[in-house]
């Protein structure tokens, strides 16, 4: 019975026959769905009675659309996808060579990012660049930087961490509390900051190294809710969740300082007008510069034995001790490493905010960190950048879609759509690219050309 | 303990080695010796436990008794038993490779095998923080390592394809990139599991190439099935069945060792009590003899108990373990034949005397019945001599 077809699938249906029957399909389950959805609107009225509101006009507006869609996607655009999926295949296949921007892309970023404050004080004057080397340059790196460290756990030794911003957070604090508190200098700090995250990722890693992928993922996530619940709890120490205030700021090593009453405050020795920008300015660079520092370690850490076993650990960790790798310590080290960038980003978030409270080391940071990693592809330090760009930013513009609400009336806030534009990229990056957006892994060492391993080989590590 | 030559000619030597799970024996008082410069070969049925002594060999299991000793040609000793996994093939310098291959598939060959030489460089790079700084030494020490992988890439005839990643490779290829891993550890022993499984007979002509290659500085240990690998290239035999060495000498007399035929061939009751008495084997018959276990032991009480134990062991565990059904082990088999009729015990029960009795008329009409109580003998012997060997479980 099995063998018999039934005979009305061999009969060829005319695509716009077909697209009608799908358009109306498309329109019944429409109707289905959103009858209760668009056409039935429960509200208040004034003497706080519960009335329902009918919007017919809407709910057949939607239905007409979906149906419509549907009929013009199955009638015109499916066919003209197949024909130019056809004559492309009909062409002979031509090696694209790859453009000037692809080929230079790292040393077009550097550039870029190296003059991009001096661009926005040219185009809007200080005051007006404060916002996007503020909102946007530091706001960026800072996750990149994240991102960056958080590659070196996930995207090399393939540790799965759902916690990396407790680093994040012991970072923060340890320079808001030792500077308000001993009044030392960011730079002892920043070094310091880093080795207390390190610290702390050896602490997290000793008892979580037998654990291995989902499992490790629940206690890395636990102890980055541990670590933010004891900032809240301990108030004699941390100030609770009324946070710690009057962070330092960061001075000119020492040498000019950006408070305005402070003898030595930049505009004066400089004999230049008073502006808030120069702090940006400065922070900005010091941002990239740690940016910059966590990059070239990174490479140089792939390049070293170290770096190449975090990589064999994530490909297959029994064959690394059957090489005599001893992969408690290299674990160790991938956590402490990328812990330590994560404290590296930390003090210097307490430094440019001047104000830390648990409210800022939330899960949801850890979540977007990670999505950051996973969506430009893990282990690739130019596709993270961009994923952090596309992300930090999107998120970032939206505040500047103010204008829309000529469109959408005016109690339409383009901020609150933040999480459903950070769902939609992630949705459409990964049906596009399932391994970020590089995908492909650069090999560390070779023997006559080097030549990108495409990701169907690389493993994504399982603890 | 090598201070006598003898036993530093020896570059392996496994003395009682047991590996329990629970109550299942996969390894039960295994000894042997492997000798430097030659290759011994670990042979024996699926299931055998041979993967087992290789994982206790190379520290993935911790044995529950016996001692492995390793003897390195500077006259050092390492009791592998005692040391950490990975400080096996780092300070004992044992590499081995798997029966399912385990390579850096993401990585590429040279990387592979720049991984394997992890220790040697991470003490070069300053443990990470001279290598930070490109210091010279480092680099020297970088250069050094992709010329002895370029070395081994040759030999392994991978070189032309030494920048693509490990996974796009033929499985054959796989199997020599991974040989070529292990040797570039350095090892004074290699152990192989199944190198020359799923290959083609000229990849395995190719394999047996290399492994001879490699014998010259590098005593080798192989578990292997195919037989023409074991017999051209290996020096050594030992044969395991059931977690018990039931062989070990030259190719040429484990070939011809009944038991090992028995069980490798499983050949027939009848067939066995024919190879046994044309063969006469003088040898087996007596250290059967002298066993404890051949007749007077608790014999027919011990296979009562044997049977209802094995199956409540088996109901009960998780369905890991497999129960080997009586008289499953050939070679045990032959020993109870060759029992039965050397000594001509007063086992069993009645019909065993008659299968005794059987032996002096012509075999083949009586073939049907004695095969059946030899079973039974076979199983009262097995248990005498080894109470939990009723279930065992695999060993991969």
């Amino acid at each position: 019975m099995a063998a018999t077809v039934s005979p009305e699938r061999d009969v060829v249906v005319p695509p716009i026959q077909r697209a009608f029957r799908e358009g109306l399909y498309a329109g019944a389950i429409a109707l289905g769905l959103f009858v209760l959805f668009i056409g039935l609107r429960t509200d208040q009225n004034i003497s706080n009675e519960l009335i329902l509101v009918q919007r017919w006009l809407l709910l057949a507006l939607v239905v007409i659309a979906t149906a419509v869609g549907r009929f013009l996607y199955v009638g015109y655009a499916q066919p003209a996808m197949e024909r130019a999926k056809a004559e492309k295949a009909k062409a002979p296949a031509v090696v694209a060579e790859p453009g000037f921007v692809r080929q230079n892309f790292n040393k077009i970023g550097i550039v870029v990012l190296l003059l991009y404050p001096i661009a926005m004080v040219l185009a809007f004057g200080f005051q007006g660049s404060l916002k996007w080397v503020d909102n946007f340059g530091i706001q960026i790196l800072i996750y990149v930087m994240l991102a960056w460290g958080l590659n070196i756990v996930v995207g090399l030794a393939g540790l799965l961490d759902l916690g990396y911003v407790a680093f994040y957070a012991v970072g923060a604090y340890a320079y808001a509390l030792l500077g308000t508190h001993f009044g030392l200098s960011f730079w002892i700090l920043l070094p310091a900051a880093g080795c207390m995250a390190a610290f702390w990722g050896v602490m997290l890693g000793f008892p979580v190294l037998r654990l291995r992928g989902d499992y490790l993922a629940i206690v890395t996530l636990a102890f980055g809710e541990i670590i933010r619940l004891v900032i809240i709890n301990w108030r004699e120490v941390t100030n609770g969740s009324a946070g710690i205030s009057g962070i330092p700021k960061v001075s000119f090593f020492g040498l000019m300082s950006f408070n305005v009453s402070d003898p030595n405050y930049i505009a004066k020795v400089l004999h230049i007008a008073q502006s808030g920008a120069y702090y940006k300015i400065f922070l900005y660079y010091l941002i990239l510069a740690l940016c910059f520092l966590t990059a070239f370690v990174t490479i140089r850490l792939r390049r070293l034995p170290v770096g190449r076993a975090w990589e064999a650990l994530r490909e297959d960790e029994i064959a690394c001790r059957s090489l005599g790798i001893n992969t408690t310590t290299t674990k160790l080290t991938a956590f402490a490493t990328g812990a330590m960038f994560g404290g590296f980003a930390g003090s210097f978030f307490a430094a440019r905010q001047g104000f830390v409270s648990p409210e800022s080391f939330v899960f949801l940071e850890s979540a977007i960190i990670l999505a950051i990693v996973v969506l430009g592809g893990m282990g690739s330090l130019g596709g993270i950048a961009v994923a952090a760009l596309v992300m930090i930013g999107g998120t970032e513009i939206l505040r500047e879609l103010g204008f829309l609400k000529v469109v959408f009336g005016p109690d339409f806030t383009p901020e609150l759509y933040r999480m459903l534009l950070f769902g939609m990229a992630m949705v459409i990056v990964m049906l596009w690219k399932p391994r970020g957006f590089v995908g492909s892994r650069e090999p560390t060492a070779f023997l006559k050309e080097r030549r990108a391993v495409s990701g169907s080989f690389t493993k994504e590590g399982h603890g | 303990m090598n201070t006598t030559p003898s036993s530093s000619d020896f570059i392996l030597q496994v003395e009682h080695l047991s590996m329990k799970f629970g109550g299942l024996v996969a390894i039960g008082d295994l000894s042997f010796q492997a000798r430097r410069g030659e290759i011994t070969a670990l042979i024996g049925p699926n299931g055998a436990g041979k993967t087992t002594v290789f994982n206790c060999i190379t520290g993935f299991y911790k044995p529950t008794e016996g001692m492995i000793t390793l003897n390195k040609r500077d006259g050092s000793t390492y009791l592998l038993e005692r040391l950490p996994n990975h400080e096996i093939p780092a300070r004992a310098n044992v590499a081995r490779t798997f029966q399912n291959i385990r390579l850096f598939s993401g990585m590429t060959l040279l990387e592979n095998l720049l991984v394997a030489q992890h220790n040697k460089l991470m003490k070069a790079s300053g443990y990470t923080f001279l290598g930070l700084f490109g210091f010279p030494s480092y680099r020297q020490a970088s250069a050094e390592s992709i010329e002895l992988a370029r070395h081994w890439l040759e030999k392994a005839d991978l070189v032309d394809r030494a920048d693509d990643p490990a996974g796009d490779l033929p499985y054959g290829a796989q199997r020599r990139l991974e040989i070529a891993r292990a040797m570039c550890t350095g090892p004074e022993l290699l152990c192989l599991d199944e190198p020359a499984a799923g290959l083609n007979p000229r990849e395995s002509a190719a394999l047996n190439e290399l492994l001879m290659d490699i014998k010259n500085s590098t005593s080798i240990l192989l578990i292997e099935h195919d037989m023409s690998v074991v017999m051209q290239i290996s020096d050594h035999v030992v044969v395991l069945e059931y977690g018990r060495k039931i062989s070990d000498g030259s190719p040429q007399t484990v070939r011809t060792d009944p038991r090992v035929i028995a069980a490798y061939l499983g050949v027939d009751d009848e067939e066995v009590e024919e190879v046994l008495t044309e063969v006469g084997d003088e040898d087996v018959i007596e250290q059967l003899d002298t066993g404890p276990d051949s007749a007077h032991g608790p014999g027919n009480s011990a296979s009562m108990m044997a049977g209802p134990v094995s199956d409540s062991v088996e109901h009960a565990d998780e369905g890991e373990r497999v129960t080997v059904s009586k008289g499953a082990s050939k070679a045990a088999q032959v020993d109870a034949r060759a029992a039965s009729i050397a000594s001509n015990p007063q086992p069993a029960a009645k019909p065993a005397a008659k299968s005794s009795a059987a032996k002096v008329a012509p075999k083949k009409p009586a073939a049907k019945a004695p095969a059946a109580k030899a079973d039974s003998a076979s199983k009262g012997t097995q248990a005498a001599a080894k109470p939990t060997s009723g279930k065992r479980g695999g060993d991969k």
